[in-house]
């Protein structure tokens, strides 16, 4: 793996292939509940901006549940320096 | 203080119900049936003679000392190998016994050298305690006759000598390797007077079989066995019981001194984790203490490639405040961050995560159980509701079916293992699964009925399959469920883990192991009265570890095997405090007692009593504190006795980090393989130099406790302290018992915990609250502490390690008994002994294709990076597996692991590299690199402080 996006980004397709099969049929609520809890803000940020991107390599599931993240609902990147 | 005297009972403790009432010596008693009249005695404090006879083995009857009469029985029975009857009328002290007892303490002495006072067990001699107690005062026989006093020592082994001279053929050291420890490495060779002790095929102890646990010297009545530390140092004057800071068993053992100098570790009866065993590492291993490369002064640099400078206390907390301040203030207030050890005391941990929390107002706080059992935190509360195993340890003495999974525990968790053994002894059945035929598969008077040598990478699949004939097969307990489960969840898994691609038949192809092998083995564990799996990071250290804790957490909720004594899902911890340090809220997300950073109530609370806000979101792990670090947002790090560099996977890509950062703060009692790229260092203090808890796999706090004042002037949580104060957070303690005070008024789980509870009753196992006063030994009984258990899908998800044509085997690592994860300790002990080098397990057929022999040195290579080391071929290891160890930082075999980790925790994916091996002619171009910046890295110039 090349770079830290990268390496979200297969992050975030691993917790994908976790969640998508569960019961209930809300794979894109686990894999958002799961991100906010478990990412720290800069790389939620990075994914975010990813996403925005276009968020090539992102799983169908995992690109909707990014939609869903504080991060991405707040519509711009988070303040410098936090 | 003085000595901690243990009572010897002479026999084992009887556990039947049934009470029996008899008289001895005109005194009535009443003791459990089964009891010997021996430890009967001394329920009433009589003290019958005995040589041949302790407590913790079972009777033999073999030194004629503890001879009773009976009334109306003829004759004089050994008071150790007779059972108490209801009624029964002993006398211990009788003219007939007094006279036979002398005859034979006559005979044992006349061949035995009379050098009592120059004696290594002078004042502590069974022997002479004997003599004194049948009141010897002459031996009729004389001191001329054949005997064997010029016999000669054997003092090959580094830690404990053996004289034959003085020993009187009790079998209490063969025994004791037999029942206490299970290894058989002892024997008494050759037959009457020619009888004696001897270490495998008469070899010297250090080339037998023996694995050094001690068992034997503390069995020894006499000075046959001694540890060489009392033969240089004399008899101890006072004892502390402190509990052992190797692995998460946990053992309580007596620091046996003189003033502050350590004579002995011995492991103390009373202990529950241990139950009075020990191993190489704790019983004997705690030279590093004293080691010469200890450093014992704080030491300061601008940049890595300087020599270090000795300064004072002062000056280096003072630094490491200024640089994280001004990291802050340039960087923002994520840029700094902290590393909790699961080596140092639950206050020590505690407190760590508080600075971080509250002095650098962030969440960027994680522990090195991150990179072992996170894993097991996250799959066991999802399932259960609680981030722990559910067993103690003397559950297994209930289990009918043992089930262990990535686990080794005759070389990684000893003592437990010694327990475990003597269950499978009295019959215990057994299923392994790894990839490695371990010890425990087959060894004298154990072997597994089944063995399942799967490949590296396909635990879930395994566990699915295994599942699926409990499920297809009507092997569930649909009662235990139906009482204790989300049914609608069950429904929906059984569902899923009966489709035909979890079938063994499937799985088999992808794991090697035949349907056949897998259905039986399904069998077994759903079949058995009390099944109980035992797991190690065999299982976590996967790109699935959490959906593999979640699957053993499933096979034990579908077969009811949990809630009582003998079952459960049970983590077997890697460190001495790895459920501690997950305990009081190491990780970036969590608080202690596992409650999340964002729960708006528990923060608050903690808010008022730190007198700081907290951040609501989650910090970042360990290895995402490595990628911020190389992308420029993440600049210093305070890391508390642990060694990133050596112990995380990747090397290269930690080497990048650190030094991508301005500040590292190593704090460790050596410079270990982190502090190469650290600023400042600062000394850290030993387990026998401070006060505090650990808490072992079992869920159990121990209290440790400080023997010898701080070599390095300060205990590591004044340490803490101080760099708190300095950046102008001030957390006002006196001593850890107040730290344990703040935990349980914030800890739900702990909030019965107190050092004065744990000085009254030894230990206890959270929960320990209201409901449970004195802890809670066995958990989910009469349901989880979620609710309803919770099973979820843990669909197989293949790693992306792939192998190919350019790394066709797969490399998984582990531990050896003598060495302990990165050897900073153990390395520096005579440990070394046994195991100087890491060594690659190879299998005949994978050498041979590549023209590798036995000790050749060979180039192992993976995706990542490439290291050199020795080959050892062995058909333990299956084709195309080949496995090593990870202690020495000159192999470095974290060079070729990879940053491939598990979904929900970012745990390393340790266990699955794809790798070559060649054959090489030395030590690699980057290993040489290597120790080349280590060593210029470690130069110390010394200067006046600042």
């Amino acid at each position: 793996m090349s770079s830290t996006l990268d390496r979200l980004v297969m992050m975030a397709n691993q917790i994908g292939r976790f969640f998508t099969p569960q019961r209930g049929g809300d794979a894109v609520a686990g894999i958002a509940d799961h991100l906010e809890k478990f990412w720290d803000p800069r790389m939620k940020e990075n994914i975010v901006a990813h996403w925005r991107a276009g968020g090539a390599g992102l799983d169908g599931p995992v690109r909707e549940a990014i939609g869903r993240l504080k991060e991405a609902k707040r519509g711009a990147p988070l303040e410098a320096g936090r | 203080m003085s000595l901690v005297h243990e009572t010897d009972y002479g026999t084992p403790v009887s556990k039947s119900s049934e009470m029996v009432t008899l008289t001895i010596d005109g005194q009535p008693v009443t003791v459990p049936a089964g009891t010997s009249i021996m430890r009967a005695a001394m329920d009433i404090g009589t003290k019958v003679p005995k040589l041949c006879a302790t407590d913790s083995v079972d009777a033999f009857g073999s030194c004629r000392l503890c001879l009773v009469e009976i009334q109306g029985r003829p004759g004089t029975p050994a008071s150790c190998t007779t059972p108490v009857g209801a009624g029964m009328v002993v006398s211990t002290q009788t003219e007939r016994l007094k006279q036979i007892r002398k005859g034979v303490m006559e005979l044992y002495i006349s061949d035995h050298p009379l050098d009592c006072l120059t004696c290594a067990a002078n004042g502590d001699c069974e022997l002479q305690d004997m003599a004194g107690a049948v009141g010897l005062r002459d031996v009729r026989y004389g001191y001329d006759g054949e005997n064997h006093t010029k016999q000669e020592k054997d003092e090959s082994n580094p830690y404990f000598t053996f004289d034959p001279s003085k020993c009187i053929v009790c079998s209490r050291c063969v025994r004791a390797c037999e029942e206490v420890q299970g290894t058989f490495a002892l024997t008494i060779q050759g037959r009457g007077f020619d009888s004696k002790v001897s270490a495998g095929m008469a070899e010297p102890f250090v080339d037998s079989e023996c694995v050094s646990c001690g068992a034997c010297v503390q069995a020894c009545p006499t000075a046959t066995l001694s540890e060489k530390s009392l033969i240089e140092i004399g008899q101890p004057e006072h004892s502390v019981v402190t509990t052992c800071a190797y692995c998460g068993v946990g053992c309580s053992f007596k620091a046996e001194m003189r003033g502050e100098e350590l004579v002995r570790m011995v492991p103390y009866k009373d202990g529950k984790a241990n139950r009075g065993h020990s191993c190489v590492k704790g019983r004997f291993a705690w030279g590093y203490a004293n080691h010469r490369e200890r450093i014992l002064a704080p030491m300061i640099r601008e940049t890595i490639d300087q020599p270090w400078r000795e300064v004072t206390w002062e000056v280096a907390i003072n630094r490491v405040a200024s640089e994280f301040k001004r990291l802050q203030a340039k960087h923002g207030r994520l840029a700094i961050g902290g590393i909790t050890s699961s080596r140092c005391t639950n206050e020590e941990t505690y407190l760590v995560q508080k600075l971080v929390r509250g002095g650098f107002g962030n969440n960027n706080v994680d522990t090195c159980a991150r990179v072992c059992h996170s894993p097991t935190g996250y799959g066991l509360r999802t399932a259960f509701g609680t981030s722990a195993g559910t067993q103690d340890f003397d559950s297994v003495e209930h289990t009918d079916v043992v089930l262990i999974i990535g686990a080794n525990p005759t070389d990684a968790h000893p003592v437990f293992a010694s327990r475990m053994k003597k269950r499978l002894r009295q019959g215990a059945k057994l299923i392994v699964i790894d990839p490695r035929r371990i010890d425990m598969v087959r060894m004298p008077h154990i072997e597994a009925q089944y063995h399942l040598p799967l490949r590296p990478g396909t635990n879930a699949a395994m566990l699915n399959a295994i599942a699926h004939v409990i499920v297809t097969e009507g092997l569930v307990n649909e009662k235990f469920v139906r009482d204790y489960c989300d049914l609608d969840a069950f429904e929906y898994w059984a569902s899923f883990v009966a489709e035909p691609q979890n079938s063994p038949e499937t799985v088999g192809l992808m794991t090697g192991v035949s349907a056949e092998s897998i259905r039986g083995a399904a069998r077994l564990y759903a079949s058995g009265r009390n099944s109980a799996i035992y797991y190690g990071l065999g299982v976590t250290e996967h790109s699935q570890g959490t959906t593999a804790v979640m699957a053993l957490a499933n096979l034990a909720m579908a077969t009811g095997n949990l809630g009582r004594e003998g079952v459960g899902v049970n983590p077997l911890r890697g460190q001495n405090n790895v459920q501690g340090s997950c305990d009081m809220g190491s990780f970036p997300h969590e608080l202690s007692g596992y409650r999340h950073i964002s729960d708006d109530a528990t923060r608050t609370m903690f808010e008022k009593l730190w007198g700081r806000p907290l951040d609501a979101e989650p910090g970042l792990r360990i290895p995402n504190m490595f990628d911020a670090a190389i992308d420029g947002t993440f600049k210093g790090i305070y890391v508390q006795g642990e060694d990133i560099l050596q112990s995380d996977p990747n090397t290269k890509h930690v080497q990048a980090a650190l030094a991508a950062m301005e500040c590292v703060v190593v704090q460790d009692l050596f410079l270990n393989e982190t502090a190469n790229y650290a600023h400042i260092f600062l000394p850290g203090s030993t387990f026998l130099e401070k006060d505090g808890t650990f808490t072992n796999a079992e869920r159990r706090i121990n209290r440790v406790r400080k023997v010898m004042t701080p070599k390095n002037g300060m205990a590591d949580w004044e340490i803490t302290l101080a760099i708190a104060k300095a950046m102008g957070f001030e957390m006002p303690y006196s001593h850890p018992s107040e730290v344990m005070d703040e935990i349980a008024r914030l800890t739900p789980t702990f909030a019965g915990v107190s050092f004065d509870l744990l000085d009254k009753v030894g230990s206890v196992q959270w929960p320990c609250n209201e409901k449970a006063p004195l802890g809670t030994p066995v958990m989910h009984i009469g349901g989880f502490a979620r609710g309803k258990g919770n099973f979820m899908i843990t669909e197989y998800v293949p790693t992306d390690e792939k192998v190919g044509p350019r790394f066709p085997l797969l490399l998984t690592t582990g531990r050896i008994l003598s060495q302990y994860n990165v050897g900073a300790q153990t390395r520096r002990t005579d440990n070394v002994v046994w195991h100087e080098e890491d060594v690659l397990e190879i299998h005949p057929h994978d050498a041979e294709e590549r023209g590798v022999r036995d000790g050749d040195w060979v180039k192992l290579d993976s995706r990542a990076g490439g290291t050199t080391l020795r080959a050892r071929i062995t058909d333990r290891v299956a084709p195309g597996v080949v496995y090593t160890t990870f202690h020495h930082p000159n192999t470095q075999a974290n060079v070729v692991t990879t940053d491939f980790s598990d979904w929900a925790t970012n745990c390393p994916e340790y266990k699955v590299t794809a790798v070559q091996v060649s054959p090489s002619n030395g030590p690699s171009e980057w290993q040489r690199e290597y120790n080349e910046q280590a060593e210029h890295s470690r130069r110390i110039a010394k200067v006046a402080a600042e």
